[in-house]
């Protein structure tokens, strides 16, 4: 059982959630990177119950040097696989606290994601996993993790983040 | 569907062009199916991915779910994965060790190399049904070349040595690496689909003059990459390549070359030394790779292994792998607009783990599904779909490069520099054999 979140707290990492999902349908992703803590990590493991990003791949691994980049290649070049772009729209529930340290939650949510690019559209669902960081009156994302259901399904390009 | 003819067929292979219909015709995918994909080794899988008697890995010979496995005697055999009673799939799982497969539909059994073992209710079936002559039928030819196995689902033809020819060396380099001499498939598989045609994957993997355009995007954004935001090592592989993507093309034609040679193979190869393109040259990482192998091997030989250097080797129609940086790519054609491309890499055994994590890193930027690089040729290939419906051009180039290939000793064909499109020529000169029986046209198209 999952240790009860005081109503305050839960309230609290449920608006960041929101305020995350929100930023990314909106395709704010400057403003999404800046959620991250300066050494945040963003990660999609490519197998159920993937261990670790370094002894096997991942659909998206960034340590904060790539999540840069990978941000700026949204915002600031223009990507074939962005042209035209997606649309997309995420919903995040069942927001439960996992562990709480000094400083420090991690917080387990559900999301869908409805992906929609040039005539197709595309279902993604999952658990997110976010290790949240106390930063003055709200968080800093010192790691997301994105647990696919159909992580090792064959697909095509994935450019959107999750 | 109409069958075309040879006379057909030649006629849409010519010197320096090749006609559209070849990436969109349905009639002409089926026919690749049966003559290509029917008859060249095709590349199954790695001895490591079978260690063990009883392992198996379930994959596709082209279009068609296989079975490889380790018979308990400890042979490998590639069986259809098929029951003979009522046509169900056997084996479900992607990978596993099995004493005997047995069908879920009414439970008939085979042995590990196929035969089978054990039919119910075998008293009720008429006396000409003999058991004996039922199995999961074995692919009919299975040769190996230093640990890559390999299928053909014809009975006669080349040899395995005589398909490979001089780009076996390749296969060596990349194992040659190993410090203990042996590879081993780890750390998952990519498997990336587009709306394209099997042959644009082979055709963009030794594509020298692509990246400026197709990677833009993520050229110029790692060009600006602040080098002092924190990396654990995964970001500084993938900035670092990302850059090397946006090299200028007086590097591509200077320090990079192309070589081609018989049934459609070729590499793209450094004609420096150029540590630019290489794995962390001077890193701590590789230096202690460096020693390791120089313990095992010797210091001349450890030189002459790490002198080589291959970049991508296709191996048509089915392979596209680099030994640098240890990645395997096998491209499994569905339909003529639709691919799936399975990726590896490879743990070179005796080297540092470091390399292996490298290995990891570099496979994420250039084969992830969710890589900055690979979305870009993954769209491109879906735009070349699209942009063939509209029946512009009736012909697509290959001539790039046309007069100035310079045929090698060893029975290969060297473009001038990597953005000759000769590797183009050879890969539809082998289609054409393939295909219509057509003797090479390269010297025609000169």
């Amino acid at each position: 059982m999952d240790t009860l979140m005081a109503g305050d707290e839960l309230r609290a990492a449920e608006a960041f959630l929101t305020h995350e999902a929100h930023l990314l349908d909106s395709a704010r992703y400057d403003e999404w990177l800046a959620l991250f803590a300066a050494d945040g990590t963003y990660w999609v493991p490519a197998k159920q119950g993937q261990t670790d990003p370094f002894t096997h791949i991942s659909l998206m691994y960034d340590d904060r040097r790539l999540l840069e980049t990978r941000v700026r290649r949204l915002v600031a070049a223009i990507a074939h696989a962005a042209t035209p772009s997606a649309v997309a729209s995420r919903q995040v529930t069942n927001v439960a606290l996992v562990e709480r340290e000094a400083g420090a939650l991690t917080v387990r949510s559900k999301f869908t994601l409805v992906e929609y690019r040039r005539n197709a559209q595309r279902l993604f669902a999952g658990t997110y996993i976010h290790r949240l960081t106390r930063a003055s009156d709200s968080f800093k994302i010192a790691s997301k993790r994105v647990n696919l259901v159909n992580c090792e399904a064959e697909l095509d390009g994935l450019v959107l983040p999750f | 569907m109409i069958q075309p003819s040879a006379e057909t067929l030649r006629r849409l292979v010519q010197p320096g062009r090749v006609h559209r219909s070849l990436y969109s015709d349905p009639a002409i995918f089926a026919l690749e199916m049966e003559r290509i994909f029917g008859h060249a080794w095709l590349y199954v899988g790695h001895e490591s991915q079978v260690k063990n008697p009883g392992d198996f890995i379930t994959t596709r010979l082209g279009p068609k779910p296989v079975v490889m496995t380790r018979d308990l005697d400890g042979k490998i055999h590639v069986i259809r994965n098929q029951c003979a009673h009522r046509g169900a799939q056997v084996v479900a799982a992607e990978c596993g060790n099995a004493r005997e497969f047995r069908c879920c539909y009414h439970g008939w059994s085979y042995h590990t190399d196929g035969r089978l073992k054990q039919v119910p209710l075998v008293h009720a079936y008429p006396p000409n049904f003999d058991p004996a002559v039922k199995s999961m039928p074995p692919v009919p030819r299975v040769a190996s070349y230093r640990g890559f196995v390999f299928a053909s689902l014809a009975a006669d033809g080349p040899s395995l040595a005589e398909f490979l020819g001089p780009i076996a060396a390749s296969f060596d380099d990349l194992v040659d690496r190993a410090p203990d001499g042996e590879l081993e498939v780890a750390g998952g598989t990519f498997k990336h689909t587009y709306n394209g045609n099997w042959k644009l994957y082979l055709d963009n993997l030794l594509d020298a003059a692509h990246p400026l355009f197709v990677h833009q995007s993520s050229i110029e954004a790692a060009k600006v990459q602040d080098d002092s935001a924190p990396s654990d090592g995964t970001g500084e592989i993938a900035v670092r390549q990302m850059r090397q993507n946006g090299a200028p093309y007086p590097f591509w034609e200077s320090q990079v070359g192309i070589w081609s040679y018989p049934n459609g193979h070729a590499f793209l190869g450094d004609y420096h030394d150029d540590a630019k393109l290489v794995a962390a040259m001077n890193d701590p990482v590789f230096r202690e790779y460096r020693e390791a192998l120089e313990r095992k091997k010797g210091a001349a030989e450890a030189k002459r292994i790490l002198d080589v250097r291959r970049w991508n080797t296709n191996v048509y129609p089915n392979v596209s792998f680099m030994s640098q940086f240890q990645q395997f790519r096998v491209v499994h054609p569905l339909a003529v607009d639709k691919t799936v491309v399975y990726t590896y890499v490879f743990r070179l055994k005796g080297a540092p783990e470091r390399m292996f994590r490298n290995a990891v890193a570099f496979s994420n930027i250039v084969n992830g599904t969710g890589s900055l690089v690979l979305t870009d040729d993954l769209e491109t290939y879906g735009r070349i779909t699209m942009g063939l419906a509209s029946e512009g051009a009736e012909w697509l180039e290959i001539s790039r490069g046309v007069g100035s290939d310079q045929p090698e000793t060893d029975g290969g064909v060297r473009g001038k520099n990597s953005t000759s499109e000769v590797y183009l020529r050879a890969m539809f000169d082998a289609w054409l054999g393939y295909m219509a029986g057509s003797p090479r046209l390269a010297a025609a198209a000169e």
